[in-house]
């Protein structure tokens, strides 16, 4: 009746996978009876759970991330102080088994429940700002896109109370995934929360694509556009071309499950490798994915606080679109000593070379943006700059390791280990937490704590070096990645300085939310009246901060690179003398229903509890029907109301 | 045609260069976003079934000690599904064209020869999997096998999903009329109804026709 | 001082959705000639694969030729691709789009068929076991 669910899914007899279950349940029902004793549960539903708005979708995707790397940022020092305490005969407090399912939950749920949506919520809330329209194509879409991956981070959650989670690291390789070696639901939960999660990533790249190069101002020609925007095309691109070869992939991994197939099974003609070589093709454009946004950050950021427009604009359009098409063209890489040989080895090793190049096109670009530069160092700037120093290391890193003698030695060591987290923290995390200090007071209409924004920064920044650098070393002296324990005392003194560095970066993370906590407590002391806090130069700061629903009561008429710059120019604004009514998506619960079927289904799929599987699909089925046949009515705003908005953003300051 | 001042939230306002090119004029139309939004949701479509190919390019040589291709396929059988589909696609063309200038009648019929012809190509695939199945030769036999059920049965649940979206686009028509953002869903169906025959064409060749020499 | 441009939104907006949406590309014309070139097409690949008309090792590359000559028909003839200026963006995704599917099957056959390149041979294996 229940499939494979039964009371032993619960971990009742391990202390600490049922500790963290009781800590997950207790804060999520916790928060959850929090909303209905305070009766928020009307407000949420209209203002956020059911809106099409790509403001508020963005912000709920950040925070979507921000709470799920708390959950990743566990799972790592959990890892860490493992390592620091088990060596030689010493087998530290946590089982392999255990051991092996948070590193690959740790990786898991940084990569797509942390890295992607503060990724995709940057884009999503400033893309459309910066392109002078209302909102992405297709809003309603948009809405679905989040409210999948939330589902699927919601699934990788409920593996930590009911069931266990994969121990197949971050990309589930078989034949160690088959259903031969990993009878259990772990897998099932890996694969099936990806799954959903992929769907709503792959829809959202297809919203962005159409956004960007359909909707834009007038005026705005491509060569117009900001930067981030650039980054977030090239980004979305990559989405569009290497979500669907994953989808693909874990179709086949789960067919084989499922269905007793024999795609990469040790029996039946099944080819292991084949798996390895399909999940890098979109492996490799995934990172890019992570990380073209993130250069768009600093780009924007960059320029507005040295006061200059970005150095080189022309060169950093065409390295972004040469990053784009170079990424499907290096996958091999992350599998050099599988046995290609020479000539293969040598092609890819060469491409992964180039791969650098445009990069450091980018880097150079930037450096001279900050030259003879009125620089003002606000955190986002802090954060550049330590991108900048942190990711050039990596980078090079990447470059040593592309050459395949070396990667023979180093491939699966720690020395990997430090490479990734190296661009990923130093690039991706940098990055978006740019972004979120950067845009913020766009977001909510007060800036956030410069104090504590500054020690979150030095606490990440002196953390990271002390958590990775070590493994640099430890790579180098053969130390394997993954390991539960280990016999080689010598290592033990540099892992506890990876430990002493994790617990920095703990610091940083403390520090956020307390950045957070204490300016929204203060916020009327950083209230943002002008719309413009930071003097920037395109146009998502010529509206209200937050910007009205609406966005722009006139689209914008463009007529250079840094639009807003050029208008502020110009002179001071006047209002039009006549508005006209516009409309405005209104809300749809498509997307939150869509959400908890997909979780419902995944979940008995998982179990494989047939009867409730087929319910799910059917009734997801339906709901597709149901919501394509109601016929969407738009809300408007009228030109009065449009009048007086735009007469109160515009009065000049000071009047009455 | 339209009456109300801006029809669609993000229909700004247009130069009189528009036409020529849309690089600066404007947000475009809905009936091009729409249309341009799918063209890239068949690509990334095109795209799954490549790795699906490229896997069965891989896996096509591992019969485990079982049927191979040129032991299974019917190239009669195989060109009746052919035909069907390439019909069924020219139907959908005639249909959608014959709603376009509001020719009902001729669009009902159109579109009802699309699901019968679609829907036959369905049956002659399904039979076969069914025979292959019966024979031993289904997809849990071998590799091979395994990766042609799941290439050809994919193509086969798009043609279902498709053939179930005719139905609730011939019944939109007929409740609402051809609206406008009715039509705009039906050109998204004839897109996705022609790219299902283009996928075809490479399943035929390199599944079928090769895989029976 | 300046005006914010308030746009002219709504006439220029209804002429160029009805200019959009008035006339469809194609005509049963089109459509008919798609279907025969279609048809022809297919039926020289039934031919091809079947009979001795092309030298045999050339038959996977003529099938190949023929393949892409009819997507190209679907295409033109029944998507419509054209290159008019309303459709390059359209152009360069579908070109964007089979540059990635080329990388992904060619990569894929080429990686997979050099990955036993530095195996030793089963023979030896076995030598080895003896």
């Amino acid at each position: 009746m229940m499939g494979k669910l039964n009371w032993d899914a619960i971990p009742f007899a391990q202390p600490i996978p049922m500790a963290a279950s009781l800590i997950v349940t207790l804060f999520v029902f916790g928060v959850l009876g929090l909303a209905t004793w305070k009766g928020w549960w009307p407000y949420l539903w209209r203002e956020w759970l059911t809106s099409v708005d790509h403001k508020r979708i963005g912000v709920m995707y950040i925070l979507l991330g921000l709470l799920m790397l708390l959950r990743g940022f566990i799972d790592a020092i959990m890892m860490r102080t493992q390592q620091a305490v088990a060596a030689g005969g010493a087998q530290g407090y946590l089982p392999p088994e255990h051991y092996d399912q948070i590193f690959s939950a740790h990786g898991t749920i940084m990569i797509f429940f942390v890295a992607m949506p503060f990724v995709v919520g940057l884009m999503n809330f400033v893309v459309p700002l910066q392109l002078g329209v209302r909102d992405v194509a297709f809003p309603v879409l948009n809405a679905i896109s989040l409210w999948l991956t939330a589902s699927g981070a919601l699934l990788i959650n409920m593996s930590l109370v009911i069931g266990n989670f994969a121990r197949t690291g971050w990309l589930g390789f078989p034949p160690l995934s088959e259903l031969q070696f990993s009878p259990d639901v772990g897998v099932d939960y890996y694969l099936w929360s990806l799954q959903i999660s992929g769907i709503g990533t792959l829809l959202a790249g297809i919203n962005m694509v159409t956004t960007i190069l359909k909707l834009r101002a007038p005026g705005m020609e491509y060569m117009r556009m900001p930067v981030f925007c650039w980054t977030a095309l090239c980004s979305n691109m990559l989405i569009v071309a290497a979500f669907p070869v994953l989808t693909a992939t874990f179709g086949m991994l789960l067919l084989d499950r499922y269905a007793g197939m024999h795609f990469f099974t040790n029996d039946g003609g099944g080819n292991a490798m084949l798996y390895f070589n399909l999940i890098w093709v979109w492996g490799h454009p995934e990172v890019y994915i992570l990380i073209l946004p993130a250069f768009g950050v600093f780009s924007e950021v960059i320029a507005t606080f040295s006061g200059k427009p970005l150095f080189g604009y022309r060169s950093m359009v065409l390295a972004t679109l040469a990053i784009c098409v170079l990424s499907f063209t290096v996958w091999l890489h992350h599998f050099f000593t599988m046995g290609a040989g020479a000539d293969v080895n040598a092609v890819f090793g060469i491409l992964s070379m180039i791969i650098a190049v445009p990069t450091g096109v980018k880097v150079f670009n930037w450096l001279f943006t900050l030259y003879r530069g009125r620089v003002r160092y606000e955190v986002p700037v802090l954060w550049a700059i330590g991108f900048m120093v942190t990711f050039v290391i990596g980078g090079l890193t990447g470059v040593l390791l592309a050459v395949p003698p070396a990667d023979f030695v180093l491939h699966n060591s720690v020395f990997l280990v430090a490479h990734f987290h190296n661009v990923i923290i130093g690039g991706v995390i940098f990055g978006a937490f740019a972004g979120y200090n950067y845009w913020f007071p766009k977001a909510f209409g007060f800036a956030l704590d410069r104090r504590l924004g500054a020690v979150s920064f030095w606490c990440w920044l002196i953390g990271f070096y002390l958590a990775f650098m070590p493994l640099y070393y430890l790579g180098l002296l053969g130390m394997t990645r993954r390991i539960q324990h280990y016999s080689e005392l010598s290592w033990q003194p540099y892992l506890i300085v990876a430990e002493a560095g994790a617990l920095i970066i703990l610091c940083g993370i403390a520090a956020t939310i307390a950045q957070l906590v204490v300016s929204i407590r203060t916020r009327e002391r950083r209230r943002d009246v002008s719309g413009d806090p930071w003097d920037g130069r395109t146009l998502e700061w010529s509206t209200t901060s937050p910007p009205p629903a609406y966005n722009y009561a006139v689209l914008p008429q463009v007529e250079s690179l840094d639009a807003f710059w050029a208008m502020k120019q110009r002179g001071p604004r006047l209002p039009a003398e006549h508005y006209e009514t516009i409309e405005v998506p209104r809300n749809s619960a498509n997307g939150f229903v869509t959400a908890l079927i997909a979780v419902i289904t995944g979940f008995a799929l998982i179990w494989r509890i047939e009867w409730l599987a087929i319910i799910g699909l059917v009734c997801a089925a339906l709901t597709l029907i149901t919501f394509g046949w109601i016929e969407r009515h738009e809300d408007h705003v009228s030109g009065e109301q449009l009048a007086s908005a735009e007469r109160a953003r515009l009065r000049p300051p000071g009047s009455a | 045609m339209n009456a109300s001042p801006a029809t669609a939230p993000l229909a700004g306002p247009q130069s009189h260069s528009a036409s020529l090119s849309y690089s600066g004029g404007g947000p475009a139309s809905r009936r091009i976003v729409v249309g341009y939004g799918f063209w890239i949701f068949l690509l990334s479509d095109i795209i799954m079934f490549s790795a699906l190919f490229a896997t069965y390019a891989v896996l096509s040589g591992q019969t485990a000690g079982g049927p191979a291709g040129h032991d299974l396929f019917e190239l009669r059988h195989v060109g009746a599904e052919t035909l069907c589909l390439l019909f069924s696609s020219y139907s959908c063309g005639l249909g959608a064209l014959a709603l376009e200038r509001r020719r009902m009648s001729a669009f009902y019929i159109n579109f009802a020869l699309t699901f019968v012809l679609g829907a036959a190509f369905l049956g002659l695939e399904l039979g076969e999997f069914a025979g292959l199945t019966a024979r031993g030769a289904g997809p849990s036999r071998s590799a091979f096998l395994s990766a042609f059920f799941s290439l050809v049965g994919l193509h086969g649940a798009h043609v279902t999903a498709g053939l179930l979206w005719l139905c609730f686009m011939v019944a939109q028509v007929a409740a609402r009329g051809p609206r406008d953002f009715v039509r705009r869903r039906l050109l998204c169906f004839s897109l996705f109804w022609h790219a299902l025959d283009i996928i075809w064409v490479a399943l035929l060749t390199l599944v079928y026709l090769m895989g029976a020499r | 001082m300046m005006q914010e441009t308030a746009a002219a939104e709504p006439e220029s907006t209804r002429s160029a959705q009805s200019a959009d949406e008035g006339a469809p590309p194609g005509s049963i014309v089109t459509y008919t000639v798609g279907l025969v070139f279609a048809l022809l097409l297919t039926g020289a690949s039934f031919i091809v694969s079947q009979t001795d008309l092309l030298w045999a090792p050339g038959v996977p590359a003529g099938l190949a030729v023929l393949a892409i000559a009819q997507m190209g028909v679907h295409l033109v003839f029944f998507l419509h691709i054209s290159t008019g200026a309303d459709n390059t963006n359209n152009v360069v995704a579908l070109a964007f789009g089979l540059l990635i599917v080329t990388l992904i099957v060619s990569g894929s056959l080429w990686i997979m068929a050099h990955l036993n390149t530095n195996m030793v041979p089963m023979s030896a294996i076995l030598e080895m076991h003896r």
